[in-house]
């Protein structure tokens, strides 16, 4: 394949199509069936199409890959829905209130307040953001549509054309009349307008196109616009055929981002190829194959069907003609960490032992479950730091190595036991990550996020299904034992969980003090450059991957102990979002930043769990419930402000305040005017300023050098 | 506030001419968060001539250019645009009011082609065709190329296009920032030549450049940078001895 030009590989791939198409008509049931299940896999692969096409606007005019566009949809179907049936507007009318108003302007606000404030953050940070409007936006339909059950006609119901000898709807047709139109306006628009050419010049040379005289503001608000107005516009029309509930419709985006995947983030013709052969590929396998009631060597095929999408979306990945190393000017990202010292990551671990055993003896039994699980969380969190925070590697599959943990230390606890359990999920977990880094090393960035995306969706779907993995309803887990010592009080547990979070906080950050942690640090500043001088890019990628998986691992083996028991629910796809999520809020660089988030997580889940009934009388209900999504999802969206996360702020505040202790309490000095090691100069007495700025930076003591003198 | 040079046809009512100085920069100190790369810069650059700021790296010339553009907010000091305090003002403003700047390593847009890297020209007023006319009368390659990513083409045909959006747009004053960068001597006395052309139309100038033979030899005055201040401002001739004391002296 690798030989033939990009006519050769169309080619194939038609010849392939045309080929499955003839055999499926010849052998498998006829004529007419086939063209049932094409015409079903094209009209909702163009809906998949037109999300997609939105999400490649967005991306190629802003630089940002945004996670919430399947939420952005969802919302445009609800409020679809309540123009339309709850109000009673005209179809025509609320089509067009949302359309062209409402998406349009919601679009362009997220981009003013938002995203405009991620100029010059990481790839991970804008991700994250993202991610957290995502989990708002969940957060807040279920909280203005409360579920019920609502539902959305098809257009022209009832209305239906006969195609040789079948039925096709007229809400079919009318999709694919949108789509065709949606393809040609976007063509037209982006390269035959001046709007359109100012939008794509503004992700080659921000500042060169506002040396052109462009605006790049009006650009970024309109691409946001148009993106949002896709979204709704698919969110509306597969609304009646699949169901108008929230996370269906938020989550469908996956297969949406395969189509994106087939356009390269950058071709629409391609875009909308990609969206027609996952619709069809969709439909031929659920009505061609019969892989409910498949089973090849006791594994059950039945999680297949739905894990198709994302199938196609890691092959895509991994089939995508790899970027070169990006040369000349090192990226400057906003974003900074400190390094600790390992006597003061080793105090920090001490502290945190003192604290939890002091908390141990005076927490209630419920509020000791909540802080085990919460540091239990924030292990699977560390998992992230070596990962995304030291070599800048995205991963949205944390809780999938936490569930493979999980599962390793199940089935090895009954024999050589639970220690050895411990030992196993991490060596489990680390095994398969670096057996998954390895055809994602060519992928970096969003598109490395998006292939552990597909990899978490893949086993959520069919690994975790398995009866053989989590059983049929949960399974137990057991805690490990060290040294004889029994761990089945929960205080004595969640002792035992600090101690393992010190342990693992403080290896990591030797780690970073180490040769390969500053290996992974030169990796994330600058692949190309580290290639130049010999460094292995693939051993240092696959090394931290695993290293990662196997912290997940065992974090995911300590989440299951404190409840005792794990299902197949427990580590889900959309789980690893609000881990990433937290991490980078906490300080994703810092292991102090994964405790933080690991514990925040859990503060908002309780606050969503135990004031409903209070929130309830004072009608702000749903809120509460929801407040495990929205808050996170807020402070995700704050994140543009301040991409370093939490912890770094308490850092420096920390520093700030030791120092100004140590300085005698000195106020900090204003920024104001040239720094006085500047004007420093040997032609003129120095001024008391510079002196003191020249003492301190050869580091004398002024109070010393005053007894000198004197 | 408008400083446009030429009236367009059926401009009639355009501002007559502005006194000079066309660009002044006064007591200009910027930062880069804490790094303070300006520390007071004068500079003058009168209507209608060719103005060289040279100086070793990190003089900070392409700071000075940067404010100049609005580009980069000075913390302390004025600039002074045909008589207006500009400070703070937006680039794209600037720009769509006759400031063209050139930046340092090729103007261009990459993942456009030549025809809509002239079009994002138009924003400045002037009609696409009358750009395309211009810019294809004068560099013949960049119209058999019209339809090309500008990506794909050589350092010489981009920096050429970067220079046809300054001739096609009639600026009132041109910033060019390091055009020699990268490139062969024959392009870059090509691009010089385009420079004095440019300037024999009236077009007033700011140049930064490290290597200054070509400069000078198209330049009215110089001005030489270092750590941040200009610390010399002359003709060229008076400018050259003292400049190669400057890059020799420099590195001891």
């Amino acid at each position: 394949m690798s030989r033939l030009g990009d006519t050769g590989r169309w080619g194939v791939g038609l010849a392939l199509g045309v080929g499955l198409c003839g055999y499926l008509i010849a052998f498998q049931g006829g004529f007419s069936d086939w063209l049932t299940f094409t015409i079903l896999g094209i009209t909702t692969g163009a809906i998949y199409a037109i999300a997609a096409s939105g999400l490649v606007v967005t991306y190629t005019t802003s630089g940002i890959f945004n996670f919430a566009q399947g939420a952005f949809g969802m919302l445009g179907a609800f409020a679809y829905w309540q123009l339309r049936y709850d109000w009673g507007w005209p179809a025509p009318i609320a089509l067009a209130a949302i359309l062209l108003v409402v998406a349009p302007l919601f679009g362009a606000l997220v981009e003013r307040v938002i995203m405009r404030g991620l100029e010059g953050v990481s790839e991970i940070t804008s991700t994250v953001v993202t991610i957290g409007l995502l989990a708002m936006a969940i957060g807040i339909a279920n909280i203005v549509w409360p579920p019920a059950g609502r539902r959305v006609d098809q257009f022209f119901a009832g209305e239906s054309v006969t195609v040789g000898a079948i039925n096709v709807t007229w809400h079919r047709i009318v999709i694919v009349v949108v789509a065709v139109a949606v393809a040609v306006g976007l063509r037209f628009l982006l390269y035959r307008t001046r709007s359109g050419v100012a939008m794509r010049a503004v992700v080659d040379d921000r500042s060169l196109s506002q040396l052109n005289g462009g605006n790049p503001g009006r650009s970024a608000m309109l691409s946001w616009g148009l993106g949002a107005s896709l979204a709704a516009l698919s969110g509306i029309l597969i609304a009646p055929l699949l169901q108008l509930s929230v996370l269906p419709l938020t989550l469908l985006i996956v297969n949406a981002y395969a189509a994106a995947m087939f356009g390269r983030l950058k071709s629409l013709p391609l875009t909308f190829a990609g969206g027609l052969v996952i619709g069809i590929a969709e439909n031929y396998s659920a009505n061609y194959l019969d892989l409910n009631t498949t089973e090849v060597a006791g594994v059950s095929l039945a999680g297949l069907q739905p894990a198709i999408p994302v199938i196609l979306l890691f092959l895509i990945l991994i089939a995508l003609p790899s970027e070169r190393l990006r040369t000349g000017g090192v990226q400057r990202v906003r974003e900074s960490a400190r390094v600790p010292t390992m006597r003061s990551a080793l105090l920090a671990g001490g502290a945190l032992v003192v604290v939890t055993i002091a908390a141990s003896r005076v927490m209630s039994t419920a509020n000791v479950t909540r802080l085990s699980l919460g540091l239990a969380t924030a292990v699977i969190i560390l998992s992230l730091v070596p990962l995304v925070g030291y070599g800048g590697q995205i991963s949205l599959a944390a809780m999938t190595f936490a569930g493979l943990g999980a599962f390793a230390m199940v089935k090895v606890a009954d024999g050589p036991g639970p220690l050895v359990g411990l030992l196993a999920a991490a060596a489990l977990a680390a095994v398969v990550g670096a057996v998954i880094a390895l055809p994602a090393l060519r992928l970096a960035g969003i598109y490395l996020a998006l292939a552990t995306a597909a990899f978490a969706v893949f086993m959520e779907k069919f690994i975790f299904t398995q009866s053989w993995f989590f059983g049929a309803g949960s399974i137990q887990v057991p805690r490990p034992e060290v040294l004889g010592l029994t761990f089945d009080d929960d205080r004595s547990y969640l002792v035992l969980l600090s101690v393992l979070f010190a342990l693992l906080g403080t290896g990591v950050v030797w780690l970073r003090r180490g040769p390969f942690g500053r290996r992974l640090s030169a990796m994330k500043d600058s692949p190309a450059a580290c290639a130049t001088l010999g460094l292995d890019l693939t051993r240092t990628k696959v090394g931290v991957f695993a290293f990662s998986a196997g912290i997940a691992g065992i974090g995911g083996a300590l989440f299951g102990g404190v409840s005792g028991s794990v299902s197949s629910e427990t580590f889900l796809f959309a789980q690893s979002l609000p881990i990433l999520l937290m991490g980078v809020v906490g300080g994703i660089a810092l292991v102090s930043g994964a405790l933080l988030g690991g514990l925040l997580l859990q503060f908002f889940s309780t606050v969503g769990e135990n004031f409903t009934l209070l929130a309830s009388a004072l009608f702000v209900g749903p809120l509460i419930t929801n407040f495990a999504l929205v808050a996170p999802g807020l402070i995700g969206i704050l994140l543009s402000r301040n991409p370093d996360g939490l912890a770094a702020d308490l850092v420096t505040a920390v520093a700030r305040a030791g120092r100004w202790v140590r300085e005698g309490r000195s106020r900090p000095e204003q920024d104001t005017g040239p720094d006085p090691l500047d004007t420093a100069t040997f032609e003129r007495p120095l001024t008391p300023a510079e002196r003191a700025a020249v003492d301190r930076a050869l580091g004398l003591d002024p109070q010393e050098l005053a007894r000198g003198s004197a | 506030m408008t400083f446009r040079r030429h009236a367009h046809p059926g401009d009639a009512a355009d501002p007559p001419l502005e006194p000079d100085p066309l660009l002044e920069l006064s007591g200009i100190t910027a930062a880069y968060g804490r790094i303070q790369v300006l520390h007071g810069v004068d500079l003058v650059v009168p209507e209608g001539s060719v103005f060289a700021l040279l100086g070793p790296n990190g003089a900070g010339k392409t700071t000075t250019l940067r404010v100049a553009a609005g580009l980069h907010e000075p913390s302390g000091g004025v600039v002074l645009l045909g008589g207006h305090k500009v400070n703070g003002a937006r680039p794209e403003d600037l720009a769509r009011r006759g400031l063209c700047t050139v930046p340092e390593g090729r103007g261009v847009f990459p993942n456009l082609t030549v025809r809509e890297n002239l079009q994002m020209a138009t924003f400045t007023g002037v009609p696409l065709e009358r750009i395309e006319t211009v810019a294809y009368d004068r560099f013949p390659r960049l119209g058999e190329r019209r339809h090309q990513l500008t990506g794909t083409m050589s350092g010489g045909e981009q920096q050429m296009l970067a220079m046809a959006r300054a001739l096609a747009t009639d600026p009132a004053l041109l910033l060019l920032d390091e055009l020699s960068m990268g490139l062969a001597p024959l392009v870059v006395e090509e691009l010089y030549r385009i420079v004095a052309e440019l300037a024999e139309t009236g077009v007033s100038i700011l140049v930064v450049e490290q290597f200054a033979r070509t400069v000078l030899g198209v330049a009215d005055r110089a001005a030489i940078m270092v750590n941040g201040r200009v610390t010399r401002v002359g003709a060229p001739a008076d400018l050259e001895e003292e400049l190669s004391a400057h890059y020799l002296g420099a590195s001891e």
